[in-house]
């Protein structure tokens, strides 16, 4: 058997549970108050969002940048990279969204809501909600000080649902997909590595990543069965999206 | 100059090092009040047979806390009698909490400092290793090994280059988990190494076939890491019953009874466990004094455990 067969993902784990979850508690302290802060701007996504004005959809983008920034640099590259060598390699991946989420603001109109609540919608809603006030109580809940809270711009694991939650309200369109790249494989790298430390919030990720893929097949499928009834006339318009009197491009473009 | 186990017995015999007697060749059951000291097979240089490992244990980041309970196992080791801390680039901020811990205990004489080179690029060793050493807070290192063979020829050059011009005292390379014994075999017969460094327990033990056997042969030194699979076979063991035999010559847990077992290998010089814990650190140690199973005795300890 070739040696390279012989590994297992423990083999490459290189830190303890403690030592891991007790980052949560020292980026907490270090930042304190920023965590309330957070989950106060993190709250205020939705609200900005559902008032479908271009100054709050750009606000929620920037919002969203300057989240995925911070984590970025603050936590994997600052805090979590020391016990993690493969954190440095993921640090510029976040780094990457924070510059989407700035494109979006700057130079389309921001991020979008999209019309209706059909299942794609109300997903998105609950996982907005479960990633800013369920998931920071996965911590007292394991019998981990709430000290160590997971919260949204400050941990990257509720940063990424909340993400994928936004992609979810998105009107389609070809940008649409780039926003679920960066947080699901960020979701699977944790997974993996909650798993391997024998932790079972590493279902967490889990589920949230397969909810998102059978939602997207069930988009497929939807789409490919309204294709065979009629050929639409404006695909964007079509699947909801509401867009601003004389705007610019939404999420669908960056640019025209 | 290489110092052959026979040479080094007769030496050790002959009291010429200053040091009581060590450990017979041949395990048995009778008392062997030095048998934590162990002799390097090609310097005769005495060294505590129970060292401490720091893969994942020591790897704590700035973490206060955790640094200074990682502070308080080293104390510990060094009042056990100190010995042989491992470490590599490869463990994350093990090297920075090792560094930390000797600056806080004094840099204490009786630590050996073991780590390793861990670059696919030779041409960025030396620059690895200075940073590593300068992390350690150390001149010089004890020894320096190839980390998992990666670049091992090209490594091994630097090392020697090293050890020649007395900026480093051993060579060594390492395998783990039992991987790549065909190539390691090779270099222990080609490559005058002092030390080599393997998985060797009471599950993992292809070692015994042909690498330990010619570490004896060729006069090397064998680390043993992963003495106890990462925990997974101390773990495995915990509610089985320990042999009466066992607890005859002083072996309380089964974490003792598998280092017995690893240092009663003739071949071996140094285990290095790791651990998060004071107790836990001082039991390793415990492990090494007093008497060491013999060949009947090892190989019912190896039959209990395989047949669980």
């Amino acid at each position: 058997m070739p040696a390279w067969l012989s590994y297992r993902p423990a083999d490459f784990l290189l830190f303890s549970p403690r030592t891991y979850w007790r980052l949560f508690e020292l980026e907490n302290a270090a930042l304190w108050p920023l965590p309330p802060i957070a989950l106060l701007l993190g709250l205020a996504l939705p609200v900005l969002l559902l008032r479908r004005r271009p100054a709050t959809d750009r606000t929620a983008a920037l919002l969203l940048a300057a989240a995925w920034a911070w984590v970025g640099w603050s936590f994997l590259w600052q805090r979590y990279a020391p016990i993690n060598w493969a954190a440095a390699y993921l640090a510029p991946l976040f780094g990457l969204k924070a510059l989407l989420f700035l494109g979006l603001a700057v130079r389309g109109d921001g991020l979008r809501l999209r019309e209706g609540l059909d299942p794609q919608a109300a997903t998105g809603f609950a996982l907005i909600g479960y990633a800013l006030l369920l998931h920071p109580l996965t911590a007292p809940l394991a019998g981990r000080p709430l000290a160590g809270a997971e919260v949204f711009g400050i941990a990257p694991d509720p940063t990424a649902i909340l993400t994928l939650g936004i992609a979810l309200l998105q009107p389609p369109g070809s940008a649409r997909h780039l926003l679920f790249l960066i947080p699901s494989l960020w979701l699977a790298a944790s997974a993996a590595t909650l798993l391997t430390l024998k932790a079972y919030e590493g279902w967490i990720p889990i589920a949230t990543l397969t909810l998102v893929c059978l939602l997207g097949l069930l988009s497929l499928w939807r789409a490919h069965w309204a294709g065979s009834r009629r050929a639409p006339k404006d695909e964007t318009a079509g699947d909801g999206d509401q867009r601003h009197t004389g705007d610019r491009p939404g999420i669908g473009k960056l640019s025209e | 100059m290489q110092v052959d186990r026979r040479r080094f017995l007769l030496g050790s015999a002959a009291g010429s090092l200053g040091l009581t007697a060590l450990r017979p060749l041949a395990p048995a059951r009778a008392q062997s009040p030095e048998a934590e000291q162990r002799r390097v097979p090609s310097s005769g240089q005495a060294v505590p047979a129970v060292g401490l490992g720091s893969w994942i244990t020591f790897n704590v980041g700035d973490d206060p806390l955790l640094r200074d309970e990682c502070v308080e196992v080293m104390a510990a080791f060094v009042e056990e009698g100190g010995g042989m801390i491992d470490c590599s680039p490869m463990y994350g901020s093990s090297q920075d909490t090792i560094g930390y811990g000797l600056e806080r205990l004094g840099r204490p004489a009786s630590v050996f400092s073991a780590e390793k080179v861990w670059t696919n690029s030779v041409d960025d060793g030396p620059t690895q290793i200075a940073e590593t050493r300068r992390k350690w807070g150390l001149p010089r290192f004890d020894l320096l090994q190839v980390h998992n063979l990666v670049a091992w020829e090209g490594h091994l050059d630097t090392l020697f280059e090293m050890k020649a011009a007395g900026n480093l005292g051993y060579v060594g390379i390492t395998t783990s988990h039992g991987r790549r014994h065909d190539l390691l075999e090779r270099i222990m017969e080609r490559q005058p190494i002092d030390f080599v460094q393997l998985t060797y327990n009471l599950l993992d033990r292809d070692a015994e076939a042909r690498l330990l056997p010619l570490a004896r042969e060729k006069g090397i030194g064998v680390i043993v890491n992963r003495p106890f699979q990462g925990g997974a076979l101390t773990r495995r063991l915990r509610n089985a019953p320990l042999p009466e035999a066992l607890r005859e010559i002083g072996v309380e847990t089964w974490a003792q009874a598998i280092l017995k077992y690893i240092l009663s290998e003739p071949a071996v010089t140094v285990a290095i466990p790791a651990t998060t814990r004071v107790a836990h650190l001082r039991e390793n140690k415990a492990a090494a004094r007093g008497p060491l199973p013999d060949a009947a005795l090892r190989a019912q300890i190896a039959e209990q455990v395989r047949a669980l």
